[in-house]
């Protein structure tokens, strides 16, 4: 799919900067005019992605994420959220509902969120390395609404 | 403050405001643990209607309250749940946990 525009932001792996990375995301995705609902789905599968990038990514120490934006053809937001942390050994695993290694605070429903909210999610991940989560979502354009 | 309680007669209200996320939750949990530690309450409502956003750490918060009032033999409900939390809580399945309003 063509892309027509791209931000990219990097940020600390500090928790205060979940909710700027929805609302970065949020902003970008605006200019779609999504429903309420389309935004809040975005915001809340990107919430997600960055979650998981704060709190396993870089147990022990500060690290970069770097969130790239982009607007594809056919109204679509594409949302890439990439860490250089540990990584993930086992990706299907890690995708598996209530599966955690985080502590009593995380649910283990991150990645089914991310999948129920977005339209696909891919993850590509190698121990030591890092992980990157593309995600895709289609937004209903106004004209559509208008049928 | 992201949480504020009320008990009367072991019924235990308590409000969630703002957004309840993992930079949050902590702090929430901390508080729910607090009160309903003192209070042992036989019923816990869980107002959901001041909160402005909620991804799945409100599912670890929901979850972490309903094993503590399941440990005291009390009930747990949700009420005033806005569109998009209940989202998150129903893809969780939450709803077959708990009532949820």
């Amino acid at each position: 799919m063509k892309v027509l525009d791209q931000a990219t932001v990097t940020f600390w792996s500090r928790s205060a900067n979940e909710s700027f990375a929805r609302m970065a995301a949020a902003c970008f995705a605006a200019r779609l005019d999504p429903t309420l609902d389309e935004l809040n789905d975005i915001k809340t599968a990107v919430s997600e992605a960055v979650t998981n990038a704060i709190v396993h990514a870089y147990p022990d120490a500060l690290g970069k994420v770097i969130m790239r934006l982009r607007l594809l053809e056919g109204d679509v937001v594409e949302v890439l959220v990439r860490d250089t942390g540990v990584g993930i050994a086992d990706v299907e695993k890690a995708r598996t509902p209530m599966f955690t290694t985080g502590n009593e605070e995380r649910s283990g429903m991150g990645f089914t969120i991310m999948e129920s909210f977005m339209d696909s999610v891919r993850v590509r991940s190698a121990p030591g390395k890092g992980t990157a989560v593309t995600m895709r979502r289609r937004v209903s354009s106004r004209r559509d609404r208008r049928r | 403050m992201p949480v504020k309680t009320e008990c009367r007669e072991r019924a235990m209200r308590a409000y969630l405001s703002g957004e309840v996320d993992h930079h949050g939750a902590r702090e929430i949990m901390g508080v729910l643990d607090r009160e309903i530690g003192q209070a042992l309450p036989g019923s816990l409502e869980l107002d959901l209607s001041g909160v402005s956003f909620m991804d799945s750490s409100g599912i670890a918060v929901v979850i972490r309250a309903w094993r503590r009032m399941g440990e005291l033999g009390g009930t747990m409900r949700l009420r005033s749940v806005p569109h998009q939390a209940r989202r998150v809580l129903e893809t969780a399945g939450i709803h077959k946990l708990m009532p949820l309003e």
